[in-house]
């Protein structure tokens, strides 16, 4: 028994570890924060877009040797004023647009991780490296969370109100365009930091699953914040803490965590799950069955 | 709140998108204090972008809107502009409930943070009551009937404090009882000195509770009180073939039938125009000065 106890904690007996559950932890925690935001805007596409878009960003921070987060960040805002352009200036749709920018930025991207083989390696940007994750590199995403945070923290009634009714926000003499990029910049900064946990290809499960989860189990919006914003710490920390056992995929491990407690709460969610809307529909039609039965049985002929 | 009048100036207003359609091209009327005016156009005549022109988010090519004698800008940040978006236009499945629905009229007032005050709740209180729904506070928007949702954002109109509120279709998808309180309740408004603007496809309805009109297509074709404006002539003009008629002189309707004919209809109300061209209403009991005035005149 004591034997078992111990291998329990044996991840925690090495610093890597530590340092990968806690990071690991923080992003969560903040994409879950403002999952509710992405997916309530619609923006789950933009999602996927800036996580691919800041590829070519990163590389080109590597090989010129400057901080990661700030390649990742201009790529992500190019990417999305691209996106704004040509959808302003032509007839494309949306979801077309999104596609054509991102993919371009992505392909960017490979062609000069090919071309500066030393400079960084592929898979770490497309499948993240938590365990191996430098100081510098913590700090900033610890800088990127601290002021996610804050702007949330202040500001996330507003950032509510532009999702919800954005004539309204206008209407109020609220900047509604200043909040529109707050949004996205907020989007491009964490999709930074989570790249370092999970990689380019899992961002978006990190901030989509904890908010749609949390969607499913609340009608206020408040609450939905919190609850995502757990979710998204606790899958995780235990995310990183299996992957000890499993030997390696951090972010393969906290994605499916993440997708289990979706299915979960996809089925047994009180008021929104499946087994709920089974037993509405059934107690409906129980009703109306006592309705026509009278008439089924030929009463009235 | 300031107690002088409040008014709706737009000037020579022309609006051109980007890509070179012309919605609109010299708009002009003024309304004052203390009106219900219905905007009236079928779709694609500028109703919509009138309004957005009203509410700043499309700034006029040419000419200018003037809200209390303020350019839009300063009249927004002052909160005097509220508006009821079309049902069409709201996520339902949003999680919001009914008092955070209504609160979120307030931000505009409220501090950095839109941390709500007890002058904020009482507020939204009162708005909540004045259209009996403060029962419904807790309830998630989307389970509400067509004609409570629509009750919810006139709440929201009413805790801003508006004194231009910009209805959107207020009455499709509103049972009649409904449609009759929110009648009830924009009269008060009218009565407070607000400018009620309501844009709508549902003719029958306008004489029945608007006192002026703004009829446009692409540009302001008539504009005044409603007996002056409406006229089957006008509406020609503004609709050019789209309306539907029945004549009784040409229907099946004969003699014998006299006046107890009765006409149905689905969601609208019919508009019917008497011999002269004259509008006719529904409820005699209310027109009885008119009645009296038009049966003189006819002897």
């Amino acid at each position: 028994m004591t034997e078992f106890l111990q291998s329990l904690t044996v991840p925690f007996q090495y610093d890597y570890m530590i340092r990968a559950i806690w990071v690991s932890a923080l992003v969560g925690g903040i994409c879950g924060f403002l999952s509710p935001f992405v997916t309530l805007k619609g923006w789950s596409l933009m999602g996927d877009a800036l996580s691919h878009s800041v590829v070519p960003g990163v590389v080109i921070a590597y090989i010129f040797g400057f901080p990661f987060v700030l390649g990742a960040f201009i790529a992500g805002l190019l990417a999305a004023g691209a996106m704004a352009f040509i959808r302003a200036q032509s007839r494309i749709r949306e979801d077309a647009t999104i596609g054509i920018v991102f993919t371009s930025f992505f392909a960017l991207g490979l062609v000069l991780i090919s071309l500066f083989p030393s400079g960084v390696d592929l898979k770490t940007i497309l499948y993240g490296n938590i365990l191996a994750i430098a100081d510098p590199d913590i700090l900033q995403v610890v800088g990127i969370s601290a002021v996610t945070l804050l702007v949330i923290g202040f500001k996330w009634r507003d950032l509510m109100l532009y999702c919800f009714d954005p004539n309204q926000a206008r209407s109020l003499g609220l900047k509604a365009g200043a909040l529109h990029i707050t949004l996205l910049a907020l989007l491009a900064a964490t999709c930074v930091a989570a790249l370092q946990a999970v990689g380019a290809i899992l961002v978006l499960a990190m901030l989509i699953t904890p908010g749609a989860t949390a969607y499913l189990l609340t009608d206020r919006f408040g609450t939905m914040m919190w609850l995502s914003a757990a979710f998204g710490v606790a899958t995780s920390l235990a995310g990183a803490y299996a992957s000890y056992y499993i030997n390696g995929a951090t972010g393969g491990c906290i994605v499916t965590l993440q997708t289990l407690v979706f299915l979960a709460a996809f089925v047994f969610a009180p008021k929104r799950g499946m087994l709920a809307s089974r037993r509405a529909i059934r107690a409906c039609s129980g009703v109306l069955g006592e309705i026509n039965q009278p008439r089924m049985n030929g009463h009235e002929l | 709140m300031k107690t002088d009048e409040v008014s709706l100036d737009v000037e020579g207003v022309s609006v051109v998108y980007p890509n070179g359609h012309q919605a609109l091209s010299d708009a002009s009327f003024r309304l004052g204090a203390g009106t219900i005016c219905a905007l009236v156009g079928v779709n694609g005549s500028g109703k919509s972008t009138l309004f957005k022109s009203i509410m700043g988010f499309v700034n006029p090519t040419a000419g200018r809107v003037r809200i209390h004698g303020m350019p839009v800008k300063e009249s927004l940040k002052k909160h005097l502009v509220a508006y009821v978006p079309q049902s069409e236009d709201v996520d339902w499945q949003f999680p919001v409930s009914v008092w955070d629905v209504v609160m979120m009229g307030r931000y505009g007032a409220m501090n950095f943070m839109r941390i709500p005050r007890a002058a904020d709740k009482r507020l939204v209180e009162e708005s909540l009551r004045r259209v009996s729904m403060w029962e419904f506070r807790d309830r998630q928007i989307g389970e509400l009937s067509g004609g409570q949702k629509k009750r919810v954002f006139l709440a929201r109109a009413l805790a801003q404090g508006g004194r231009v509120i910009l209805l959107d279709e207020p009455f499709t998808g509103v049972d009649v009882k409904t449609e009759e309180a929110i009648i009830g309740l924009l009269h008060e408004l009218r009565k407070s000195g607000a400018i009620i603007f309501v844009s709508t496809h549902n003719l029958g309805s306008v004489p029945e509770f608007c006192d002026q009109v703004v009829l446009i297509n692409r540009t302001v074709l008539a504009y005044g009180p409603t007996a002056e404006v409406f006229t089957a002539q006008n509406l020609a003009a503004a609709f050019g073939g789209v309306l539907r008629e029945f004549q009784f002189e040409r229907s099946t309707i004969q003699s014998h039938d006299g006046r107890a004919v009765t006409v149905l209809s689905d969601d609208e109300r019919p508009l019917v125009f008497g011999k002269d061209g004259h509008l006719e209403y529904m409820d005699r009991g209310k027109h009885e000065e008119l009645l009296r005035k038009r049966r003189e005149e006819h002897e």
